[in-house]
């Protein structure tokens, strides 16, 4: 039986770009930065594009929380395969995390009668690896996180999850919330024709009071600050000298 | 520079990697680049998404190939790579849906253009000459049986296409071509060669101009466009020129003895070739500026991070006045330029056709493009003059676009007489009695 699959897209700085810290140390220089679809989340896209193409999924869903230019990432969505996308509008100055984000999913999954939500597994701006595992929380839905292969068997899932210690793979029961590992698949890239005809598919704008969705911060961001600058190395001889270079720095 | 990735805390990598296994996608997806402004440039939603995947599959896919391709002088996956192209969609941008193509404009096939020789400039060149040169020739002269019999192929990257006009005596004054085609019943003699002929040795459709008139008056007037195959008996092609720059992007000499081309065969009108000629060198010349905008981009993309990186006097260099005057001369000289090939590019797709301005795009360009080549060099010193590093690889690559398309005096040359021309219109009123007017318009170029 076909399902409706929701995407997450969130629109980041671009992975090439240089992240500069604002001066005042409340966050970083976002205004007149390229940003792009979150990488991870391209991946997830690539895999909900995929079970439509194997008629698996009924209909793909991409959605973004954020400012009006989250409409852009949206498009490159539709134009890599989303069927329609869905923007959910919140000013640029208000702070969205990860439980907000993921309430804002959960009430979109209740609207939308989703079978199965596709996300990267963390946002490589904040890195919280967080938004999935609260979905599946609120839903009360299982889940199926740093996946890297992922098969349909009927009203089941069958996963391959990237652990520490290897490949662990797992039978989850549909309705899921799945993240995407890097190796899932190698995403496509949007062509011409295909940028042409996003264009015509549908974009919902909707309002978080829309949802019902309350968004107070739980937490506040005292400050952020650049990571500390590597030194240069040192040159050793020969084994002999490593090891007494260790133990002078007291590594060894 | 090590993309964001490398650069982020333990913790970040360490769900990246994951125990034991590889990066390289990741690593190969970094990549140095300046951006681009596409809301000062005025493009489209779709054309600034059109933009970002070209430059994400070019520097992904091209860019860390384009050293090597230049010192081999071959691009050997080139057939693989037009194939990736066809995928995009992008090499029938100006072609009809019905025959495979975008059903797009100028400006989407600029864009594509730029950012396929932003990564390598000789795979780029060969981009133009197959996609604009072979391509939109067919798409524009072409009957209804030959763009359904060429350009699908074209399209999908199964053929090879290019273009044949200069031969070694006659450059800049093209209409001397001594190639001649005899007409014998149901099909054409093709005698004489071809000269600098981008994608010679790979082209699989090659459009070839010839006399099938050579005492009609003037000279123009015998020219017939041919699409020749390559399989056909008495074409040939001499090995491939050692060139100073836009090395990869193949060029040869192309050979005809008795080379026998069907009737069908003759693209537009026979005699009227001049007029498939000249128009089709504007649209030409408009989409190869395109190409002088990527190296110029390339050039950003390469020194202005190097002078970030590079310390003299325990400064980063950009911190001298000097040097950042030279990012501001290069920036400006490369957005001036992008701004007057857009805005070209737009009046074409609305139908505005100006072969002053398609001159005048490339003429700009492909200065602009040496000087700022020139100054990239100048960016990184001692570096920019060793060929471990790209500048002056950018150098010789933009040399070309003074040349090919016609060089820039000719450019000037067309320039000044279009103004003329409106000075002639005047005298029209009272022509001098020695003066042929049809004449001076055939020949004008």
């Amino acid at each position: 039986m076909a399902f409706r699959v929701l995407v997450g897209v969130k629109r980041v700085i671009d992975y090439a770009v240089k992240v500069r810290v604002k001066p005042d140390k409340s966050g970083v220089v976002t205004d007149g930065v390229k940003h792009s679809m979150n990488p991870f989340c391209e991946i997830a896209l690539e895999e909900a594009v995929r079970l439509k193409e194997k008629s698996l999924a009924s209909e793909v869903i991409a959605v973004s929380c954020g400012p009006q230019q989250c409409q852009e990432v949206i498009r490159t969505a539709l134009a890599i395969g989303a069927d329609r996308g869905i923007h959910v509008e919140v000013p640029a100055n208000d702070e969205l995390g990860p439980l907000q984000v993921s309430k804002v999913f959960a009430a979109l999954v209740k609207k939308e009668d989703v079978g199965l939500v596709l996300l990267g597994k963390q946002a490589i701006d904040d890195d919280c690896n967080q938004t999935g595992q609260m979905i599946a929380g609120l839903l009360d839905w299982s889940q199926g996180t740093f996946v890297s292969e992922m098969t349909v068997e009927g009203e089941t899932l069958k996963v391959v999850r990237e652990v520490d210690g290897g490949l662990e793979t797992v039978r989850l029961k549909l309705p899921s919330v799945i993240t995407a590992d890097l190796r899932l698949n190698e995403p496509r890239y949007a062509t011409l024709p295909n940028i042409m005809k996003a264009k015509k598919k549908r974009l919902d704008v909707l309002k978080i009071k829309d949802l019902g969705v309350e968004l107070s911060p739980r937490f506040q961001v005292l400050s952020i600050d650049e990571p500390p600058q590597r030194e240069a190395g040192v040159t050793v001889e020969s084994t002999a000298d490593l090891v007494k270079k260790l133990k002078e720095i007291g590594k060894i | 520079m090590a993309g964001r990735f490398l650069q982020r805390s333990w913790g970040a990598r360490r769900w990246l990697c994951g125990p034991g296994r590889a990066v390289s996608r990741v690593l190969a997806r970094s990549f140095n680049s300046m951006p681009v402004d596409d809301v000062v440039n005025g493009l489209t939603d779709e054309q600034t998404q059109l933009r970002q995947t070209m430059h994400k599959f070019c520097q992904e896919h091209l860019n860390p190939k384009a050293q090597q391709i230049d010192e081999e002088n071959n691009f050997a996956e080139m057939r693989d790579f037009w194939k990736e192209l066809a995928k995009l969609g992008v090499l029938g941008i100006t072609a009809p849906v019905e025959f495979g193509g975008a059903g797009g404009g100028y400006l989407d096939h600029i864009i594509c253009m730029e950012e396929i020789s932003r990564a390598s400039a000789a795979v780029g060149l060969s981009y133009g000459a197959h996609s604009n040169l072979c391509v939109n020739q067919i798409v524009r002269n072409s009957t209804k049986a030959q763009k359904e019999k060429y350009l699908p192929k074209l399209i999908s990257g199964e053929y090879v296409g290019a273009l044949a006009m200069s031969e070694a005596n006659s450059g800049s004054d093209v209409v001397s071509m001594r190639l001649r085609a005899e007409h014998r019943g149901d099909h054409f003699v093709l005698n004489g060669s071809k000269f600098w002929i981008t994608n010679g040795p790979d082209a699989n459709v090659i459009i070839v101009y010839g006399k099938t008139d050579p005492k009609a008056k003037p000279t123009s007037h015998g020219i017939t466009a041919f699409i020749v195959e390559k399989d056909m008996k008495g074409f040939s092609t001499a090995p491939k020129l050692n060139k100073l720059g836009m090395r990869g992007s193949n060029t040869c000499e192309l050979v005809f003895e008795d080379c026998k081309v069907p009737e069908e065969n003759v693209l537009g009108v026979k005699g009227q070739g001049v007029y498939v000629l000249m128009s089709g060198l504007d649209l030409e010349r408009l989409v190869l500026s395109a190409g002088a905008l990527g190296i110029m981009q390339a050039v950003m993309d390469h020194s202005i991070p190097y002078m970030h990186t590079r310390e003299a006097f325990q400064q980063k260099i950009a911190t001298f006045q000097l040097l950042q005057g030279k990012m501001a001369d290069m920036y400006t000289r490369l957005s001036a330029c992008r701004s007057y090939v857009y805005n070209v590019a737009r009046a074409c797709d609305r139908g505005h056709f100006s072969t002053k301005d398609s001159a005048g795009v490339i003429l700009y360009t492909a200065e602009a493009a040496t000087q700022v080549a020139l100054d990239g060099i100048q960016c990184l010193g001692g570096n920019g003059y060793i060929n471990d590093y790209p500048m002056g690889r950018l150098l010789r690559d933009a040399k070309l676009y003074e040349i090919g398309a016609g060089t820039s005096e000719i450019r000037r040359l067309i320039i000044g007489r279009a103004f003329n021309a409106m000075f002639k219109t005047v005298l029209r009123m009272a022509p001098p009695r020695d003066h042929d007017w049809r004449k001076a318009t055939a020949e004008g170029q």
